[in-house]
């Protein structure tokens, strides 16, 4: 039972990756990542390394995500102004 | 960077509050449970993380003092931490010199303070610490960017923003 959840796990790892490559949209993408973090998070937890896996929860989940989505409007908002775009 | 929708915002207002209790939980816990000064620490920076992708941030950069996170938080984590290691120079530096033995007795004043000894106060030092030192590292990071940012950008409320 536990190597099943373990394998569903590891897969939604290796999905939520493919897409945090796959798409064109970044906030998308930042967002793949933190469901990466946190499938990573809950490996952690399940191989029985809880302080690893509360660190990976605030740091990947919680702390990147926020200076990524800031990163990534500050470049949108340049962008706009300089009439590019994804739109 | 501008305010997200209200939506967001009222529940950045509800749910904000409990990432400082739960990381001061885990902080004072450290001692015995999984997680610690570093990981508390973290989850508590992550609140003005909360507040500056959910309100934006001329609204939160109005509101926090860069000098609070500086002095009263990551210096004084800091100097807390050396102190308590620095107090049991008598045996040797880092000596948890409040510690007492599995089952001993404890009297007095010294029944207050948990058979651990200074690795309760030493993982609130960091706790304290790490909190100041993140919360500037985010802080840095969008005065950073604000230099890119125009006059021209409007700052009402919009729902998504791409």
């Amino acid at each position: 039972m536990n190597g099943f959840v373990q394998l569903i796990v590891l897969m939604l790892l290796l999905i939520s990756a493919f897409f945090a490559l796959w798409f064109k949209d970044l906030i998308s993408s930042v967002i793949s990542l933190a469901v990466f973090s946190l499938m990573a998070a809950l490996e952690f937890y399940m191989l029985q390394a809880p302080d690893v896996a509360i660190a990976e929860a605030a740091i990947g989940a919680g702390l990147s995500t926020a200076i990524y989505i800031i990163a990534v409007r500050a470049c949108s908002g340049v962008k706009r102004r300089q009439g590019g775009g994804p739109k | 960077m501008r305010p997200l929708s209200v939506v967001v915002r009222t529940g950045c207002d509800f749910f904000a509050w409990f990432m400082i209790v739960f990381g001061v939980n885990i902080v004072i816990h450290g001692y015995m449970t999984p997680g610690g000064g570093f990981q508390g620490g973290a989850i508590i920076a992550t609140f003005l993380a909360f507040l500056l992708v959910a309100y934006g941030g001329k609204k939160v950069l109005s509101w926090v003092n860069e000098k609070i996170y500086e002095f009263l938080f990551e210096e004084l984590g800091l100097i807390c931490f050396f102190v308590l290691a620095l107090l049991g120079i008598g045996n040797s530096f880092f000596y948890n010199f409040l510690a007492s033995p599995l089952g001993a007795e404890r009297t007095g004043i010294m029944s207050l303070i948990s058979p651990a000894g200074t690795t309760v106060f030493m993982s609130i030092a960091v706790g304290i610490e790490v909190t100041g030192a993140l919360s500037l590292v985010i802080i840095a990071m969008f005065r950073g960017i604000r230099q890119f940012a125009g006059p021209s950008l409007p700052e009402e409320e919009i729902g998504h923003d791409r």
